[in-house]
């Protein structure tokens, strides 16, 4: 989810082992994996490892402060005092998770600004789903029921990552993240059993929106998934994208049945045989539009947060100067004393 | 703070701080932005009788704020709970466990950051 | 209960109006702070100021149900803490002017503020609110000191909090000390408001509900005064500027915050949320 573009990119070069000491290295590190052992920051690592992982997990980090946008979106609008606040602690949850991603990928050898400079600069990116926009309330329900719902699914496998810093920061996020997606379901809920037909409408308006998008956060198919095959031999990926596309659908429309909603796929229908729900074509013409940047909101969310940074820097520098004049006062003093 | 008997002239804005002599970090890479606050791993106790459990890292100016952020961040500032913040490079590491899969024998740091090396002297002004 | 515009109207009393003030006060200046939501200098800062709001909104929300239940209506129904801030008129509010003042974002009509004014904000008001609430730990409302207990803890540290962002910019570089005195400039004509005393504040200390407002000056000047030290900023003079908010006489910034704050609820009568 957060290597849709990965997943297809061309191979990067591995660069050939040099030594007998790096083979035998790199032996006991895949022992390690197959045997379903943690790696940790100060373990021997393949660079390819390395990279793969720093990539994927900022650009993890970077969807959850992407995604805080389109939410921040009705925060000054939400249509009760408890709707308000559930949206505030949700977004600020984003925030926490995004901050603990960069934590974990500070682990492996990068730093924050040199992450957030990769974001505004295009090099990283962040899940396509954070480019549509929310054009109503009922957005805001419908990110919480197909949108959270979706990044849950690839969340908890996550959890057994074979890289430990992520997989504890996933542990974190999922136990954090229960009741966003319940919360969305809830919003929904009431506006289709409690609500006005206007209401009504609006939420199945969101619905025929945000469906197809949802389906796509999964990435390409697997068949075009060249890359996905590396990611799952290292455990860092564990479940195939077609798969728990496949795991989403199935769930999803038992739920949208509770609603009273209907998915915008006239192909979506049982099969038996297979015991999956089959689904129409998704338009992947549009996914590859979006990931390449010209999707409905691509540039205002990089705009966003490029602004945010920017206009933010005299208060990141003032308090590092701050701070260096109260070391500096600090260590006179002790010198004074001394 | 009581007022300060130095005489400390408002620094220029500049686009890199710099650290006072006495730390041992080294500068920061010049990049379009500005210096990067330190980095602190952040040590949580749920509740009486339990240990501190490291749950992360943050970024902060100094240690005041840094635990501040801590609970703001990592706790949701629940009560009854302890927070410790320690500069990430002043934490020395040994990682014993296994040898034949160890990054490097001679480093002591927590893991692999750039703020935790020390620059060529080309590229390092102080 | 609602009329055909869906406002609804208040008949308002003194002890009413009393636990309005603060209220309103509590959720104007959170929705202010909402606006950061995502927009943060850095996203430690994001995290801290939203959990800010949504202190806040807890206060409100404490505070206009006990309202509600309080208010009485010709012919009915007690409000509820959702009829409060989403159907009532603008001149049935009655927060200090200070909140709808911009914090981050630029309107059609007014220029936008900057974190300067935000941390400045926040400490003028934490420090206030702090001041109020540690006085009605002694109300003679049961219920109104019970929601002071809780409040207080997270005003001091609303205050702590600011008031470290407060020192951090004034000591900080050229560009944030000039800053925050524009900020102070545009901010300090409508802390006047928050130490008037009127027939309201007066009903209030007679019957022990709380204090009045001119009983905060001492404390809450004290405690700015040496944060301004230490930020290097200079107290700026008093003028004869009152705003008066808290009579439901506001600002032109309290229409667009309204209209955005209330568009929902108007725009869907009888919604279901």
């Amino acid at each position: 989810m957060y290597t849709q573009a990965m997943d297809t990119a061309p191979k990067e070069e591995r660069r050939a082992v040099r030594s007998a000491e790096e083979a035998v290295l790199e032996q006991r590190f895949d022992e390690r994996i197959d045997a379903g052992g943690s790696i940790e920051a100060k373990d021997w690592m393949p660079e390819h490892y390395r990279k793969t992982l720093v990539r994927q997990i900022s650009q993890h980090a970077h969807s959850e402060i992407v995604g805080m946008l389109p939410e921040g979106n009705w925060a000054t609008r939400a249509p009760t005092l408890k709707r308000k606040a559930i949206l505030l602690a949700k977004i600020q949850d984003e925030g926490g998770h995004g901050l603990y991603l960069y934590a974990a990928a500070e682990t492996l050898g990068t730093s924050r600004d040199q992450m957030i400079d990769a974001l505004h600069s295009g090099k990283a990116k962040y899940s396509s789903i954070f480019n549509y926009p929310t054009l109503s309330w009922a957005d805001i329900g419908v990110i919480g029921w197909l949108v959270d719902g979706a990044a849950i699914m690839n969340q908890v496998p996550l959890t057994r990552c074979s890289y430990a810093p992520y997989a504890r920061a996933m542990v974190r996020i999922c136990r954090e993240e229960s009741f966003h997606q319940r919360q969305g379901f809830d919003a929904l809920l009431v506006m289709m059993r409690d609500g006005t037909e206007a209401q009504r409408a609006v939420v199945q308006d969101a619905v025929n929106r945000w469906w197809w998008p949802s389906l796509m956060m999964f990435g390409p198919p697997d068949s075009e998934s060249p890359n996905s095959a590396q990611s799952m031999r290292w455990g860092i990926k564990r479940i195939s994208n077609d798969d728990l596309r496949q795991k989403f659908v199935d769930a999803t429309v038992l739920q949208a049945r509770v609603l009273g909603v209907t998915m915008p796929d006239p192909l979506l229908r049982w099969n038996e045989e297979r015991g999956h729900h089959d689904f129409g074509p998704i338009d992947w013409a549009e996914f590859w539009r979006v990931v390449g940047g010209h999707g409905p909101c691509n540039r205002e969310r990089l705009a966003a947060r490029v602004r945010a940074w920017d206009e933010g820097a005299w208060v990141r520098d003032a308090a590092t100067a701050f701070a260096r004049k109260q070391a500096m006062k600090e260590q006179s003093m002790k010198e004074q004393a001394a | 703070m009581n007022s300060s008997t130095i005489s400390t002239e408002l620094p220029k804005t500049e686009t890199t701080a710099e650290w006072p002599k006495t730390e041992t970090t080294a500068e920061w890479p010049k990049t379009e932005t500005t210096a990067e606050w330190p980095l602190w791993e952040v040590f949580v106790r749920a509740k009486a009788g339990l240990d501190h459990k490291h749950c992360g890292s943050l970024h902060a100016t100094d240690a005041r704020m840094a635990v501040q952020l801590a609970r703001e961040v990592y706790t949701r500032r629940q009560e009854g709970v302890s927070v410790w913040v320690v500069k990430s490079i002043d934490i020395t590491a040994s990682d014993p466990g296994d040898k034949d899969m160890y990054f490097d024998p001679m480093e002591d740091k927590v893991y692999r950051h750039p703020g935790f090396y020390e620059l060529p002297d080309s590229v390092n002004h102080m | 209960m609602t009329s055909a515009s869906g406002s609804i109207h208040l008949e308002v009393t003194p002890p009413l109006q009393y636990r309005l003030r603060i209220a309103d006060t509590c959720l104007i200046h959170a929705q202010r702070l909402a606006e950061w939501c995502g927009h943060g200098p850095v996203l430690e800062e994001d995290i801290a100021l939203t959990n800010m709001a949504l202190d806040l909104i807890g206060q409100a929300r404490a505070l206009l149900t006990q309202a509600g239940s309080l208010a009485g209506q010709p012919g009915g129904e007690k409000p509820s803490e959702d009829e409060l801030a989403f159907l009532r008129d603008e001149r049935q509010f009655f927060n200090l002017t200070l909140v709808e003042l911009p914090l981050r974002k630029a309107s059609v009509h007014a220029p936008g503020g900057d974190f300067a004014d935000t941390v400045l904000r926040n400490f003028l008001l934490a420090g206030w609110l702090k001041a109020l609430w540690s006085r009605l730990l002694s109300s003679n409302d049961e219920e109104l000191a019970a929601i002071a207990g809780k409040a207080l803890k997270e005003a001091r540290y609303h205050q702590r909090h600011a008031a470290d962002w407060v020192m951090r910019l004034g000591d900080g570089t050229g560009e944030s000390a000039a800053r925050l005195r524009a900020a102070l400039e545009r901010a300090w004509p409508y802390t006047a408001e928050m130490f008037q005393r009127d027939e309201v504040d007066a009903h209030a200390e007679a019957a022990g509900l709380g204090p009045a407002r001119d009983a905060l000056r001492a404390e809450w000047q004290i405690e700015v005064a040496a944060v301004f030290a230490e930020a290097r900023l200079d107290l700026p003079a008093d003028t004869p500027f009152i705003s008066t908010g808290t009579r439901g006489v506001h600002s032109e910034h309290m229409g667009f915050i309204l209209a955005e704050m209330q568009v929902l609820q108007r725009s869907y009568p009888g919604g279901a949320w």
